[in-house]
């Protein structure tokens, strides 16, 4: 319920809170003010992609490397995304998260949070070359 | 962001009214701030040998004050932050010498606070002005160091 509530929220936030990681989705349209990013079909579709692929992190805690192999490849070779951005995303899904589950989201649960976005991020980036 | 000399911080006025005075400040538990970055970035303990760094305890819960004090009084004084803020960047240039990849860590935090306390009103647009207004106080902070 976490990922329909949310899943397209952190990747129109990253958009608009850091708008020059929009160099990364030319083809998705109008992207030309918080309300274009918010209601663009494509984005939103991204988003929860995005958050979908997210959630087999969740599932492959114990090898997550091997889980994102073919994606840090794509990201890489293909997508030319600098890493810094999973780091960004990260944050910002955090964010997402706080907005949602708000007193819930205790500095504890922040914390393994944290850990878990960096590990994914790390994944995401270990293909580079 | 690094400001360059002279540069005022660039939030458009209609994101001005996001900072809302005196009450939201009040209200919001922000002296737990530093308590959430020990627990999240532990590496941070490090600038606090001489704390009492349990869960809660008054140093924090001072020390909390204290930095909400501080950007309390930044968001006053959005067109000249570095003068509001000079004598504490001159004490962390001079004598704290935190380093500045910490600035970030706070200010993550300090979002993630925010988000809790309003929920749905933190929305992209609000986020996006503090985000702002954080980096501004960060590189202001750090202007002496070198």
């Amino acid at each position: 319920s976490c990922v329909c509530l949310c899943s397209c929220l952190p990747l129109s936030r990253l958009l608009i809170v850091y708008p020059w990681t929009q160099r990364f989705f030319s083809a998705f349209g109008n992207l030309s003010s918080p309300t274009a990013i918010i209601g663009n079909p494509k984005v939103r579709a991204h988003g929860k992609k995005v958050l979908t692929s997210f959630g087999d992190a969740v599932k492959n805690l114990d090898n997550i490397k091997a889980t994102y192999a073919k994606l840090s490849e794509l990201h890489c070779d293909k997508l030319h995304v600098d890493p810094e951005n999973f780091s960004l995303l990260g944050d910002i899904l955090i964010i997402v998260l706080a907005t949602h589950f708000k007193r819930e989201f205790t500095p504890a649960c922040q914390a393994a949070w944290q850990k878990l976005v960096r590990v994914v991020a790390h994944a995401l980036s270990y293909k580079y070359h | 962001m690094i400001l360059r000399p002279g540069a005022k911080v660039n939030i458009p006025s209609d994101m001005a009214h996001s900072f809302k005075g005196g009450g939201l400040w009040d209200s919001l538990s922000l002296t737990s701030l530093p308590g959430r970055m020990f627990c999240v970035y532990p590496s941070t303990k490090t600038y606090f040998p001489h704390f009492d760094l349990h869960h809660d305890s008054e140093q924090i819960r001072h020390h909390g004050k204290k930095v909400v004090g501080a950007l309390g009084d930044a968001v006053r004084h959005l067109d000249n932050l570095s003068a509001t803020l000079s004598e504490l960047s001159n004490l962390h240039a001079y004598n704290l010498r935190v380093d500045p990849v910490n600035f970030k860590l706070l200010s993550h935090c300090f979002q993630v606070v925010l988000g809790v306390h309003l929920g749905r009103e933190y929305t992209p647009q609000v986020h996006v002005a503090y985000d702002k207004f954080l980096a501004a106080v960060s590189a202001v902070l750090a202007e002496k160091y070198r």
